[in-house]
């Protein structure tokens, strides 16, 4: 179940997971995308870190709402408003029931989705979002899952954002808005958020 | 002065205060406010920078055009945070958006406005 510290406790290790990887997302996005991936979330993350270390919170959700205005304000690029989304929907999520996990990830995901419109086989973060979910359900979440899931998406051609221009030419690749995701949810298990 | 105001939203700050600078020539009555780049001034989507334009937008219904996607996206949730009534406007951004200034300028109603933005749609 997700409390005010285990959940600042997951947030801060995604955030110090995309500062160490700055530069290899955004070199991952260089290939596919504009190239700022990197220093987009790292922008964002680091903002969410400040913002968390001034909150005082009695709740969750907060943490949540909290993180998902730092993403949304600070990124920049599509994944603001993304990553904003899907902190939004769990926070909402959180209100309701924050012991269960899997409704909040699944509310995220939901947040996505209906931000960016992508379905799952597009090469994009919905790739990775959507197969935790179900791992979550099913509780077969582990690391391997969440990279099996992230490698996964160099098989997959991108139909939406701008990987979409270059078609073919996606395939091989990884996609970096799921790299990011990937981060995200590693942070979660080894921050034993998951209850067995 | 038009009931309706119009939003600009750019990935690139120039870009968003020339389409402005290209609207107010044509209909320098109307509520015209933008948002272009990020925070930093870098390339980019602001959600504050939205925000504000939203808010510093003189009517309370509005017409919104954006460049590209993220724009657009940052723009939704922007809206979802407001009392306004603001429309996103799938249209080519420079020509959906002089389109609009000029007729809503001129007095055209809603929509008809609506109407002849249709061809331009593009996304």
């Amino acid at each position: 179940m997700l409390t005010v510290n285990n959940t600042k406790a997951w947030l801060e290790r995604f955030a110090d997971k995309i500062k160490t990887n700055k530069a290899y997302l955004s070199e991952l996005d260089s290939v596919i995308g504009d190239g700022d991936h990197g220093n987009n979330m790292a922008r964002g993350v680091k903002a969410m870190k400040e913002k968390l270390a001034e909150g005082d919170y009695v709740e969750p959700e907060e943490v949540l709402k909290d993180a998902s205005m730092a993403l949304l304000s600070k990124i920049g690029g599509a994944s603001g408003p993304l990553y904003g989304s899907a902190f939004l929907g769990m926070s909402k999520q959180a209100d309701q029931d924050s012991a269960d996990i899997h409704a909040i990830v699944k509310a995220g995901l939901d947040g996505i989705t209906k931000r960016g419109k992508a379905e799952v086989g597009e090469k994009t973060m919905v790739d990775v979002w959507s197969p935790i979910v179900e791992h979550l359900e099913k509780g077969t979440v582990t690391i391997e899952a969440v990279q099996d899931s992230v490698e996964a998406t160099k098989d997959l051609k991108a139909s939406k954002g701008r990987a979409s221009y270059l078609g073919e030419r996606s395939l091989g690749e990884l996609d970096p808005g799921a790299v990011s995701s990937g981060y995200l949810f590693e942070a979660m298990i080894e921050g034993e958020i998951i209850d067995e | 002065m038009s009931e309706i105001g119009i939003i600009l939203s750019s990935h690139v700050f120039k870009l968003a205060e020339g389409v402005y600078q290209l609207l107010q020539e044509t209909a320098p009555d109307l509520s015209i406010t933008y948002a272009g780049g990020t925070d930093d001034g870098e390339i980019g989507s602001s959600f504050d920078k939205i925000t504000t334009a939203i808010k510093d937008n003189e009517a309370d219904h509005c017409f919104a055009f954006y460049d590209l996607g993220s724009a657009k996206m940052t723009m939704e949730m922007a809206i979802e945070m407001t009392d306004k009534t603001v429309e996103i406007m799938d249209v080519a951004f420079i020509e959906g958006a002089y389109t609009a200034a000029s007729l809503l300028s001129g007095g055209t109603n809603y929509d008809r406005v609506v109407e002849q933005l249709k061809p331009l749609t593009v996304k």
